[in-house]
């Protein structure tokens, strides 16, 4: 392992463990918290392996929008920060360790056994080629997404509003 | 480069995505999941546009990379929607416990019952 190959397994265990405590956490705005530091240390290995656009990407979106957004919902539904009692009881959580576990081990030796691990070259930036392909190739992908996203926005505050009507006639 | 380390990294989220959506109760703790069960698939997306490129030619297509992006905003739609719905789910409720949303699990079971 050459010198970036432990800058990216360092970025690589931190955003492990920092999925681990948000998983596990019992308490749902420090679950949020951790999940911040997991996708930017995730965000790290996306700049590792070369896709420094998918990284940038990943800060906006997920560390930028996603968490802030997981954040409000929290504040709306004012979450009790800690309460036992919304845990699941101990066979459940065991049952789901056992089948993560489980997951895992199947991911993980499927993606490495009997196949090539190490890969020539590696970390040279590939913004310019992905911004030709995104806009050649993808242009009719990018421009359904982007719809996919505006009617997933709009359709998102349609659902917020519509039980707020009869509160407010009444 | 070696991709042994990255590749490890997709199993660890996707186990621990899983995790939370099956053991733990709390709406948002299970979209936490569902999150890191997405951004398990995007590293993978991510890998294999490398791996495809040592394969063949040697210099990547960025296919991956481009479904890597499409991917996260699919995934920024998704929990837009999903929060929606949680906040939803607790002004009709008022709880964010899963556990308490049976309805439909209990229509299910008066079918059975009665047949």
């Amino acid at each position: 392992m050459s010198g970036i190959d432990w800058v990216g397994a360092g970025f690589a265990l931190l955003s492990g463990l920092a999925g681990l405590a948000a998983v596990t956490s019992r308490k749902v705005v420090h679950a949020a918290m951790w999940l911040v530091v997991c996708l930017g240390a995730l965000a790290g290995v996306y700049l590792v392996l070369g896709a420094e656009v998918v990284a940038l990407v990943q800060i906006l979106v997920y560390v930028g929008a996603v968490v802030v957004l997981v954040l409000f919902a929290l504040m709306l539904t004012q979450a009790p920060l800690s309460r036992a009692d919304l845990d699941s009881p101990r066979p459940v959580r065991v049952l789901a360790a056992v089948i993560g576990l489980a997951a895992a081990g199947l991911v993980g030796a499927a993606l490495t056994v009997g196949q090539p691990l190490t890969v020539a070259g590696g970390v040279e930036g590939r913004a310019r080629p992905l911004g030709l392909e995104l806009f050649t190739s993808w242009v009719l992908g990018f421009e359904l997404v982007s719809v996919l996203l505006l009617a997933a926005l709009v359709a998102a505050v349609a659902v917020s509003r519509s039980l707020d009507r009869p509160d407010r006639g009444r | 480069m070696n991709l042994l380390v990255p590749i490890l990294l997709v199993a660890t989220l996707t186990g621990l995505g899983l995790y939370a959506v099956i053991g733990r109760r709390h709406a948002v703790m299970v979209l936490i999941g569902a999150e890191l069960l997405v951004n398990a698939g995007v590293l993978l997306l991510v890998i294999g546009d490398l791996r495809v490129a040592a394969a063949t030619t040697g210099t990547p297509l960025l296919t991956g990379q481009v479904g890597a992006l499409f991917a996260i905003t699919i995934a920024a739609a998704e929990i837009g929607l999903a929060l929606a719905i949680v906040l939803l789910l607790f002004r009709a409720r008022g709880t964010s416990d899963l556990r308490d949303v049976d309805s439909l699990g209990e229509a299910v079971e008066r079918t059975e019952a009665s047949s």
